[in-house]
């Protein structure tokens, strides 16, 4: 498939490759209310996404609220149907699995929330929420279940003494710590951190980051790491995904993406990031997009970027663009444009007047 | 991960002494609001009392020497045949209308009406709360055929459904069980199926469907926990309903037949007397009404206790209670049920 290899290593070889997303395409049905409810339309949240994780290694997905990260998320992880496309684990394909076929890859695939008040359960005790892996998939019982609890509360950072307390007496960051402890219980491979961090405070934020960093080291886990913080993607990812409107309008390893971003809306998106260099903060041009991100539920023609882009030509709302390596670039490095930006070229301030 | 260390370190310094930590779980923190609410202690203490009284009721029995459905026509009646009255020939409460001493049978009928309210509010409160999880869960085509037979048992005329199967069976106590707890699930229902539809979109529930658990657990192990503080208050507020319809079905003859010593039926009874004997009217109206306020009461203080906004309006909770009373129970859990997962 044309699917970009994002963070597979550079011999892309099969082996290295834990999962693997093509096309993936799921719609929302928009329905009437009243007695007979019938489709009226279809919310587009993703829209053709295709893309692979290697064993060991970390995929960023950047984009804005709405654009279909979580939903992507989602469908990865079983939660809800897919409307077409494949998603394949470790050579299975695990698309729209009924319950019991999907238990055991639930082991290898564990989820962790972006709320982290949302996520537990608040009438239950911590030692029950962590423990519900193993009791779900009745790996321990009693004191063993008691003990593995334990263990994984201490290698979470958590003391292990509090075992009985509810979800309400712990702080954002210890909240979170738990739904990383819940996670991690059954050993997964794969993990899919949705926003993790950005519901926490900053100084939480990077101990939350080092703790997945270093069960990523000793468990050899692999990441698909969703958040809205481009430097914090950055920080953790081995490749990159940029999305915008249920699309993919950019992918790659992380430095071309982020050094010598070749979409504009990837560019925009890198210069409204604040900079904690004040010299290079200083000399950066400002890409201001004008408008708000259309509805999915009537994207725009061809292109889906084209009502803001500052380049947008005729071709732009006429066809949609493939996402292939540019001239230029390097081989990994996807982009979905019809005008890619050049190395040192300077966007217009201001994108287009939408037509009204 | 040094900064993670020490504050690691520093909790399990501070857990040193307290072994084993222990968080006060929703119920604990419940009975300890409840503990400093005295109308809800004097409720309970009304009720500990009825109930210690009702099972005691054949010592009385023997104490006085009066047997429940044993009339005493020379020391019971006057001599022109009417009940006497209270204090007279060991007749505490004074007797009915064929000599048979009231007080005893007041407490016989405290062990019915309180056997029935509730076991029948146990029922409706199980078969509640399984249909509403079970319609709120599972949605759909499973929802809106449940939801409509909810609404047709809502909108049933009970009464009548009462008389015609009383007509067509007899009165006995097991119609009397089965149609107050068939007429009091659906309320219980259709909150618990309200609250279902807005847990299950909760991120913890997504977490258990992705660690793979069952909708049977999800239901009863993720959600249920979260209903019990509406259901509970639900359900104590139920049985004085289920008390005073059973009573209501004895009064019209369609409830516990004769001679089973009931509320209702002592009121019944004491229609035709009231203007000579008002002891007979008085004492059994009283002790329904006592039993069924005290259940509502404890009701309303729990429902106040597990809204831990209330705690320090306590004052101002009274008045706006009567005025949530008055609107009838099911509007005004909706509140409190909304807030306690907050």
């Amino acid at each position: 498939m044309s699917g970009p290899l994002s963070a597979v290593p550079a011999d892309g070889g099969g082996s290295g490759e834990l999962l693997r997303v093509e096309n993936l395409v799921k719609y929302f049905p928009v329905r009437s209310t009243g007695m007979v409810r019938r489709t009226i339309g279809q919310v587009q949240a993703v829209d053709g996404v295709s893309l692979t994780i290697g064993r060991g290694q970390t995929l960023g997905l950047v984009g804005e609220t709405g654009c279909g990260k979580s939903t992507l998320a989602r469908c990865i992880a079983g939660l809800i149907p897919v409307t077409s496309g494949t998603v394949t684990f470790e050579g299975h394909d695990i698309t729209n699995l009924p319950r019991r076929a999907m238990r055991p890859f639930r082991r290898e695939i564990q989820m962790i929330f972006q709320d982290p008040y949302g996520s537990l359960n608040p009438r239950r005790r911590v030692g029950a929420i962590i423990g519900d892996p193993f009791a779900i998939h009745k790996t321990a019982t009693g004191n063993e279940r008691k003990r593995a609890v334990q263990e994984l509360m201490e290698r979470v950072g958590l003391n292990p003494e509090h075992y009985n307390r509810f979800p309400a007496e712990f702080s954002g960051g210890q909240r979170q710590r738990i739904g990383v402890a819940r996670a991690l219980a059954l050993r997964p491979k794969l993990i899919i951190c949705d926003e993790p961090v950005s519901a926490l405070d900053v100084s939480i934020q990077a101990q939350v980051l080092n703790l997945l960093a270093d069960l990523q080291d000793d468990f050899g886990l692999s990441y698909l790491f969703i958040a809205h913080d481009l430097e914090v993607v950055r920080h953790v990812s081995d490749s990159v995904i940029v999305m915008y409107l249920g699309r993919i309008a950019e992918a790659g390893p992380k430095d071309p993406v982020y050094d010598t971003p070749r979409h504009p809306y990837t560019a925009a998106l890198l210069s409204a990031s604040p900079a904690a260099d004040p010299e290079s903060a200083a000399s950066r041009q400002r890409i201001i997009l004008t408008g708000d991100v259309p509805s999915p539920i009537n994207p725009p023609s061809g292109c889906r970027f084209h009502p803001r882009c500052p380049k947008a030509q005729e071709l732009c709302s006429q066809s949609v663009p493939e996402l292939e390596p540019k001239s230029g670039g390097e081989p990994t490095h996807l982009t979905a444009c019809h005008y890619p930006v050049q190395a040192g070229e300077i966007l217009a301030s201001t994108g287009r007047r939408e037509p009204v | 991960m040094s900064v993670t260390d020490i504050a690691f370190e520093a909790q399990a310094a501070e857990a040193v002494p307290e072994q084993a930590i222990e968080g006060r779980s929703q119920l604990q923190l419940t009975w300890r609001r409840l503990r400093h609410d005295r109308m809800a202690i004097a409720s309970v203490v009304v009720i500990l009392v009825m109930a210690v009284l009702a099972l005691l009721a054949p010592l009385f029995a023997s104490l006085t020497g009066h047997g429940v459905d044993q009339p005493f026509t020379n020391t019971g009646l006057t001599a022109d045949g009417i009940p006497v009255p209270p204090g007279t020939n060991g007749f505490i409460l004074g007797s009915d209308y064929i000599g048979r001493d009231l007080l005893i049978r007041i407490l016989y009928g405290a062990r019915l009406s309180l056997f029935v309210g509730i076991t029948t509010t146990l029922i409706a409160t199980v078969a509640g709360v399984t249909i509403g999880l079970v319609a709120g869960y599972f949605g759909g085509w499973v929802d809106s055929v449940l939801a409509r037979f909810i609404d047709a048992v809502l909108a049933f005329p009970v009464v009548v459904l009462a008389l015609a199967l009383a007509a067509v069976f007899g009165a006995s106590l097991p119609i009397v069980l089965g149609v107050i707890s068939f007429f009091s699930w659906a309320g219980i229902s259709r909150i618990v199926r309200g609250q279902t539809l807005s847990l299950k979109e909760k991120e913890y529930i997504e977490a258990a469907r992705s660690l793979g658990a069952a909708p049977l657990r999800i239901m009863f192990v993720d959600i249920l926990p979260n209903l019990i503080g509406p259901v509970l208050v639900l359900a104590t507020l139920y049985i004085p309903n289920a008390i005073v319809f059973e009573a209501t079905l004895s009064f019209l003859g369609i409830g516990i037949p004769a001679p089973t010593a009931d509320w209702g039926s002592i009121l019944s009874e004491a229609q035709n007397y009231y203007q000579v004997s008002w002891w007979y009217v008085v004492f059994p109206a009283a002790a329904l009404l006592v039993t069924t306020l005290a259940f509502n009461l404890l009701g309303d203080g729990i429902r106040d206790a597990l809204d831990p906004r209330t705690e320090r309006l306590f004052a101002a909770g009274r008045k706006s209670r009567r005025r949530r009373r008055r609107e009838g129970p099911a509007i005004a859990l909706a509140a409190p049920a909304g807030g306690s997962e907050a």
